[in-house]
């Protein structure tokens, strides 16, 4: 494997290996680059999966730790932020794209011009992005065949023009699928095969999905999972121009007395700091831990934070929002088997002004409870918590049980933010990550209006009992997007339409961070079409001599 | 098709059967712990267990007692979540102040009400006040299910009883049909 010393000053360093980081280091590298990527979770291999829910799911086998990384949240400004973990990401390499469901949906044509069709929207910063779905097409197709996707083309009515099929056929229908399509056909819906980053035959060199039923929170000990991990990453190793460096937790990126990015200082395993040079920096630590990062590298020249002359870096923070029901069945689904989603609906995708709200998102027929969260979570939330009836009903729900969840528009407001917080430090000594997030009143109408056509879809499937979870203001993210917008105007946005700061020629941020709206809270597949096109850009710009 | 027959289809044609292979190895042989209370007395693993037993009860199949709850609890607190042993020593005190004495002496039925007046009931109080009965309940339901529902290897859920119970089974392979709507039931109208 290919090794670089810290005093070696590479073309490229990458900060954070998960959906971003993964895919520009192979392409930097297969361009002939020298690239660091630097993670700060460990490089874990798939014979280091387990099906282990308590360590995955309630003790962060695979994600940020909030006993080491505590967060502090607040709704508003004017509140003090108390402790409590307010984001989840994965901490590996591989990152989020390890342990995700694996949805993988393409944004629509009209997620990057909102703006300009529904008008501004009364406190937020509702804005159109600078790019269009056209100039991101070939990317999402060149994601979708670099990682391996299955799906159908053309099976929706709603879908945004492709220039070529998903490069896999759809993984099988599940009885939540079956009765899902039925009951949306009857309601003169449009129900189609979710598309997911999950292979449905051998591609590559690698596994078609054995139906295990461990994708959200898991890693696939298969290789079938399409996550940076299992693809591009091995592919950047062994272009013989890449090092994954593991383990290495990035506290500042250096700038130099010009105001260039000269590299970053990272504490290694044992703690120790390490500054790794570097021509030229890209951050792809996600939506939470880049402002971050940014925030933490205040300097003379840079006093706010870098690459922060709008002031917007931290502002803007879109969480997913989301509602969801559940229903129990005469008979068996066994829905804990393969993976979580097989139907999928976008017939209420748009935002309609008939609504009175702005608003709109994607329906989706699931399992995903696996035995602890079935157990706490899983059942109606009136019925019995403990005792003989609750045995019983637990006895008798989980293989009749199947959920319907909704996946929405989350509106970029000032005020929803990422920042320092002033008292509560990390592991490290490194300021705590403060979360500040209430959601728009049109999250919470657009949530409460998709819940209410689930429960019509769980009506006409003829569920034996059927109860909604309610609706609340979202105060934990998992999605983390728009926390360093995209625009052409540095005045109001981070970076510009090529992922470069207008700050800081040679910086760059490629992640859920430059989200300028939320799309329908399916962020992972526009993330690594972003990344694939900010890529080809870069490595254009870098053999001109302009970065 | 058998397990084996489709493990040879789809994860030998990727190279992929080692993975496999590792993961049941490290399941089958992931034993539960053995050995004595980590951090409980013989006294308070016997109260703590009383109250799991009634929130997971024994029926036709077996509840919190007879999956080894009480060990996981123990090895979790001596282990994992320390934070919360102080929660348990006074925990237990305050049950035992309420009932007299012990609580796994009193009979089911009392046993049962005990427990009820000790839930969070909805509060028509605006305020929202710390109630440290209902907190040691939730924290005792909470670690019982952990307990029940986890992987043997944590110490409960013995004989994989929790998973017995409602039908889950980690096989590691299935192969469609996997329910009774897209098997059988799919043609139905």
């Amino acid at each position: 494997m290919t090794q670089y010393r810290p005093g070696d000053r590479v073309d490229f360093l990458v900060i954070g290996a998960g959906a971003a980081g993964g895919v520009m280091a192979k392409e930097l590298a297969a361009a002939g680059f020298r690239v660091v990527v630097l993670e700060q979770g460990p490089h874990l291999r798939e014979r280091d999966f387990r099906h282990d829910e308590l360590g995955n799911l309630f003790r962060n086998a695979l994600t940020n730790d909030p006993r080491r990384q505590p967060t502090t949240f607040r709704k508003l400004d004017s509140e003090k932020a108390e402790e409590r973990p307010a984001v989840v990401y994965g901490r590996m390499v591989g990152g989020g794209t390890a342990h995700f469901t694996a949805n993988y949906w393409r944004f629509h044509e009209i997620d990057f011009v909102e703006r300009s069709r529904w008008g501004s929207i009364a406190g937020t910063g509702f804005e159109d992005w600078p790019i269009r779905y056209d100039e991101l097409e070939p990317y999402y197709t060149k994601a979708e065949e670099e990682l391996g996707v299955s799906g159908l083309a053309g099976a929706s009515p709603f879908d945004p023009p492709r220039s070529k099929p998903y490069p896999l056929p759809p993984l099988p229908v599940k009885s939540s699928g079956v009765i899902f399509e039925r009951a949306a056909r009857k309601l003169g819906l449009h129900p189609f095969p979710a598309p997911l980053a999950i292979l449905s035959q051998p591609y590559r060199g690698r596994s078609a999905c054995l139906h295990c039923g461990f994708c959200e929170g898991f890693g696939c000990e298969v290789r079938a999972k399409s996550s940076t991990l299992a693809t591009v990453i091995p592919a950047a190793e062994q272009t013989g121009k890449c090092e994954i460096r593991a383990g290495c937790y990035v506290r500042k990126i250096e700038i130099d007395r010009a105001g260039r990015a000269a590299g970053a200082i990272y504490f290694d395993e044992r703690k120790r700091e390490v500054l790794q040079r570097a021509k030229a920096v890209v951050v792809c630590c996600n939506g939470s831990e880049t402002p971050r990062l940014l925030l933490m590298s205040k300097s003379n020249l840079f006093p706010n934070g870098l690459a922060n002359s709008s002031g917007l870096v931290g502002k803007y923070l879109m969480f997913d929002s989301g509602s969801l029901c559940g229903a129990t069945f005469e008979h068996p689904l066994n829905d804990f088997k393969s993976v979580v989603v097989s139907r999928l609906l976008h017939d209420f995708y748009d935002a309609d002004p008939k609504r009175g709200f702005y608003g709109g998102g994607g329906i989706d027929a699931r399992f995903d409870m696996t035995p602890i969260f079935f157990a706490d979570f899983g059942l109606p939330p009136d019925g019995p918590r403990w005792g003989a009836e609750y045995k019983k009903l637990l006895r008798e729900s989980f293989t009749r049980s199947m959920y319907v969840l909704s996946h929405s528009t989350t509106l970029p407001v000032e005020s929803n933010s990422i920042s320092l917080d002033p008292e509560l430090k990390d592991a490290w000594g490194l300021p705590a990550m403060r979360v500040t997030f209430k959601s728009h009143g049109d999250d919470v109408k657009t949530m409460q209006f998709l819940l209410e056509r689930q429960m019509e879809i769980l009506d006409a499937a003829g569920a034996r009992r059927k109860w909604a979870y309610p609706v609340e203001d979202i105060t934990q993210g998992v999605h983390l997007l728009g926390t360093c917008r995209m625009g052409a105007n540095p005045k109001r946005s981070v970076v510009d339409p090529w992922h470069r700061t207008h700050d800081v020629r040679n910086l760059f941020l490629v992640d859920g961070s430059s989200f300028v709206t939320s799309g329908r809270n399916q962020p992972t597949c526009t993330i690594q079409a972003l990344a694939y096109r900010a890529a080809d850009h870069l490595i254009q710009a870098a053999k001109r001599g302009e970065i | 098709m058998t397990r084996r027959e489709i493990l040879r289809q789809s994860a030998l044609q990727a190279g992929a059967i080692w993975a496999m292979l590792g993961q049941t190895h490290s399941h089958e042989n992931a034993a539960a712990p053995s050995g004595g209370l980590r951090f409980f007395t013989p006294e308070q693993a016997a109260e703590v267990e009383a109250v799991a037993a009634q929130i997971i009860p024994a029926d036709e199949s077996g509840g919190a007692r007879e999956a080894g709850v009480v060990r996981f609890i123990d090895l979790n607190l001596a282990a994992y979540e320390k934070d919360k042993q102080a929660a348990y020593t006074e925990g237990l005190k305050m049950l035992a102040a309420k009932c007299g004495g012990r609580f796994s002496d009193l009979p089911p039925a009392k046993q049962i009400e005990v427990l009820r007046s000790m839930e969070r009931k909805p509060s028509v109080e605006v305020v929202f006040r710390a109630d440290p009965q209902s907190d040691f309940f939730e924290l005792v339901r909470r670690h019982t299910i952990l307990g029940f529902f986890s992987h043997p290897q944590y110490g409960g859920n013995r004989d994989r009883i929790g998973w017995k119970l409602i039908g889950f089974e980690d096989a590691g392979v299935y192969q469609p049909p996997f329910g009774y709507y897209d098997g059988p039931g799919r043609s139905e109208p």
